[in-house]
């Protein structure tokens, strides 16, 4: 519906393709910025051509001293100045709503390292350069990365945030056209940057359905409690009772007390930092340097299962963690391109559908 | 007149003695402290600087003629990267403040040289010892971090020359700083009796402005660039998250200077702007006070706008609306400039020599520029075009359509003052409209470009781009070949033109009261000033001697 309302500006000369509601409300923006710069710019060039012609040096005129206006100051510096505050504040509005997922979204977690683009889905599925989301669907992406800054652009959607490294980054996108559309790396990252693009599939509720159905090695909390046990996380983190390291069972998205005093609240970022550096934060009643670091030991992929299992331990967060978001109960049909060995195939070199 | 100061009246001898022929041999370059001879040194290294910079910038575009390229990435990562370091650091940053600032600031004020000569002399010495880093790197092999050397690129992952390239770029920034300090003082301390604050050409006051951001901004970067170095070497955890640091760090200092460096290289040329458009409309500039409080308001805004580079870093949303907000309120002086100008040339008696051809040019490219430069501050578009072709249009535009064509301006309209002598005036209108077509061919195609997606520093693009790519490549081969143009015809004016006599535009200025070229010392005895500043009357016709 909102969509529609900004079918036209699909149809102005150079637009590009416009595949959600958020890109069409932004490129409403960019044309307001361009009809604002388009005045501004014929009144200079008028301005100038006019002034440089009609008081060019003319036999018998003598140039008239005129020293300035205050007046004219203070109107050509409050009058664009009130412009500017529209597109400040239109731009802010905008923004915020970008950088708030709506409840719904379903979370896709991205790990970039040079030169590609390694995507984990909730039911543990995993491809490399290539994202598949069904239309209508509100989709987070939560961004990591394994070396360098990357920055993860989807133009058709007008989205784009940095991945740095150290950190958790995140964008939502709610794609309402079905499609092919590019993904590009926009942070140079070096020799290969760029290569380091892919490309995004909108399919239609079927073909969704389709291509998500398929058993693989268990969901992302699944991958996540295998690697549990194998690093010997659950020697000390005991399920029910307490052991030598707190109980993770409903943890995440919970405050949890530290022993400098400060109340945390146990977020992505927060369990993050705790795998990979365990001595950052100390729960208040437990002890220093009884975890060993994982930094450098788990990739950035590994700490993404590990907190997808630690959130399934969470009662509240147990539809968000699995792909229970979506109906999956579509035909079992076995789609091409779908899968770790198909979709690992380069997909770079196919023309975007514009 | 303005001035007590009487031209002496010259002897029979065919050239009188000045800065040029005062002295021979290089002993006599290499060891002045002659502000002109400076400048001259500084205008030969820039414009080799200019050369080697933009033969980098006709072989990416020629690279880009093709999706997917003619060079290897590696190769092109290291163009690219080369000919931003070039550019900016060697060629922008010092390009008019140490040639026409150099030459020009102590004759505007009635002073016989900067403050500090020697210290003046030095920052070129500095200046080259950055140079010679440089070019080392670029024999052996070069560089391929993109001029903004982000963190843990630089530090950790790139096997390129990162240490030279940042020392030499260190070791230039110490030049800029000297020669800011140097105006300074010398706006402080040396001006002319009678020469009052307001007084001062709006080209002085351009430079003061100038000076307060290279002296405030440069140790920022330059301290950037020892914490790479220190992380590169010593391994200390400072911007590499894997060993404890923060890379949003290395931004946030990064451009903290760089932004304001963007002012350095944009207020100068605005201060050129300001002359040239009032000798050729022989008018006062229209709103004298409020040009001249426009370059101190756009010196002390623009240490406030950084964080506008890092809109998508991930920083908080709330640093980002203010970052936005203020980078708005820095676009208000600037729109001032632009209005002034236009209005200066109201009830005028303009004329279309080439300075002023290029003046035009200037307005209407700033214009754009200074638009385009909206779309990046507002947030939610800022997000769409970040990292794209937009974004390069939008910085030539400021640094190439503003920048060097206020050089270009500037250069001739004193390079009778400077050489003596008068270049080919057809020859000039001619390059001067090359370069604007030629301009605007390369760059307006990036502005579509970055708004369909396209991102910089791409070795490889999209089949769907070409087009576009290829008529951007078209005007830069208008436009490198156009840039040629002028540095044939002044070098044959400077050698074979005709005299162009003390003041060939009927302009107002100390400098212009002065023989040309100049004597070492510029003033026989200190002028003392009487009036206001362009006090401009009608063109006068030429008396025949």
């Amino acid at each position: 519906m909102w969509a529609n309302s900004y079918r036209f500006l699909a149809d102005l000369p150079f637009a590009a393709t416009i595949a959600s509601k958020e890109a069409g409300e932004i490129d409403l923006l960019w044309w307001f910025l361009c009809a604002v710069s388009l005045v501004m710019t014929v009144v200079i060039f008028v301005g100038v051509v006019f002034f440089a012609f009609k008081y060019r040096k003319k036999p018998g005129v003598d140039p008239v001293p005129v020293h300035g206006s205050n007046f004219l100051e203070i109107t050509w510096s409050v009058i664009p100045f009130i412009v500017m505050l529209v597109m400040f504040w239109w731009g802010a509005d905008l923004f915020f709503a970008a950088e708030t997922p709506p409840k719904d979204a379903e979370e896709i977690f991205v790990v970039g390292k040079q030169w590609m683009w390694k995507v984990q889905y909730p039911d543990g599925n995993r491809e490399i350069n290539a994202l598949h989301v069904p239309v209508g669907q509100a989709v987070k992406l939560t961004l990591a990365s394994e070396d360098v800054i990357h920055s993860f652009s989807m133009p058709a959607f007008r989205v784009r945030h940095d991945v740095v490294p150290g950190q958790y980054d995140s964008l939502w996108f709610r794609p309402t056209k079905a499609g092919h559309y590019r993904i590009f790396c926009t942070e140079y990252c070096g020799d290969r940057h760029s290569q380091m693009i892919g490309f995004v599939d909108v399919l239609d509720q079927d073909s969704y359905n389709a291509w998500a159905s398929g058993g693989t090695g268990g969901t992302l909390a699944d991958q996540g409690q295998q690697l549990f046990t194998q690093n010997g996380c659950s020697t000390c983190h005991l399920l029910n009772e307490q052991g030598r390291c707190p109980i993770l069972k409903n943890l995440y998205n919970h405050p949890v007390q530290l022993n400098d005093g400060r109340t945390v609240i146990a977020d992505d970022a927060y369990l993050r930092e705790s795998i990979l550096q365990p001595n950052a934060k100390i729960v208040n009643g437990f002890e220093a340097n009884v975890m060993p670091n994982f930094q450098g030991q788990l990739s950035e992929e590994n700490v993404i299962q590990l907190i997808a299992y630690i959130k399934s331990l969470s009662s509240q967060t147990a539809t968000a963690s699995q792909v229970g978001a979506l109906p999956t109960n579509g035909p079992q049909v076995p789609a091409p391109g779908k899968k770790q060995s198909a979709a690992t195939k380069a997909t770079a070199l196919q023309p975007a559908q514009q | 007149m303005a001035t007590t100061y009487q031209t002496t009246p010259e002897a029979a001898a065919e050239e009188p003695v000045n800065y040029l022929n005062v002295e021979h041999g290089w002993k006599s370059w290499l060891f002045t402290t002659d502000h002109k001879r400076i400048a001259m040194l500084y205008v030969f290294s820039i414009t080799l600087m200019f050369l080697i910079g933009g033969s980098f910038a006709m072989l990416i575009r020629l690279h880009l003629t093709q999706p997917q390229g003619l060079f290897p990435p590696e190769v092109y990562n290291r163009l690219f990267t080369m000919h931003g370091v070039v550019m900016v650091f060697f060629f922008l940053v010092p390009s008019i403040p140490a040639t026409l600032g150099n030459f020009l600031l102590p004759m505007m004020i009635g002073a016989k040289d900067l403050a500090f000569p020697r210290v003046n002399l030095l920052s070129w010495y500095l200046y080259i010892i950055g140079a010679i880093f440089a070019v080392f790197v670029v024999a052996r092999g070069g560089v391929d971090t993109g001029w903004t050397f982000y963190a843990p690129y630089s530090t950790t992952y790139s096997n390129s020359y990162v240490l030279s390239a940042a020392m030499g770029v260190f070791v230039a920034g110490f030049s800029s700083i000297l020669t800011g300090l140097n105006f300074i003082v010398t706006v402080h301390k040396m001006r002319a009796p009678g020469m009052s604050w307001m007084r001062m050409p709006l080209f002085v006051w351009a430079h003061y402005a100038t000076g307060l951001i290279q002296i405030l901004g440069t140790p920022v970067v330059a301290i950037a660039l020892v914490l790479v170095g220190v992380e590169k070497v010593m391994h200390v955890g400072i911007f590499d998250p894997n060993v404890g640091g923060d890379p949003i760090l290395f931004q946030h200092i990064f451009w903290f200077y760089s932004h304001p460096a963007v002012y350095i290289m944009i207020l100068p040329g605005m201060g050129v702007i300001s002359e040239v458009i009032a000798c050729f409309a022989r008018k006062r500039p229209f709103g004298y006070e409020f040009i001249a409080a426009s370059s101190m308001a756009i010196a002390i805004l623009s240490f406030l706008v950084w964080g506008h580079h890092m809109f998508i870093t991930g920083q908080s949303v709330y640093t980002g609306i203010v970052f936005s907000f203020l980078s708005f309120f820095v676009a208000v002086p600037s729109a001032v400039k632009v209005f002034n100008w236009t209005a200066t040339m109201y009830k005028g008696s303009v004329t279309f020599e080439s300075p002023m051809l290029y003046a035009f040019a200037f307005i209407g490219l700033f214009t754009i520029g200074g638009l385009t430069g909206l779309f990046l501050s507002t947030m939610a578009t800022d997000v769409a075009l970040h990292g794209t072709y937009f974004v390069v249009a939008h910085f030539h535009f400021v640094m190439v359509g503003g920048m060097v064509v206020a050089f270009l301006a500037g250069i001739h309209f004193w390079w009778p003052k400077m050489t003596g002598r008068m270049y080919s005036e057809p020859w000039a209108r001619f390059a001067a409209l090359m370069i604007f077509v030629g301009f605007n061919l390369t760059f307006l195609p990036q502005f579509v470009l970055g708004y369909l997606g396209m991102p910089r520093r791409y070795a490889a693009y999209p089949p769907e781009f070409q087009v576009l790519n290829v008529l951007s490549t078209a005007g830069a081969s208008v436009l490198g070949f156009s840039l040629l143009i002028p540095i044939v015809y002044l070098i044959y004016a400077w050698k074979y033109g005709p005299k162009a006599g003390n003041n060939p535009w009927q302009a107002k200025g100390l400098e212009w009261e002065i023989q040309s070229p100049p004597t070492t010392f510029n003033f026989d005895e200190t002028p003392t000033v009487t009036e206001e500043a362009y006090n401009y009357g009608p063109l006068e016709e030429k008396q025949v001697a």
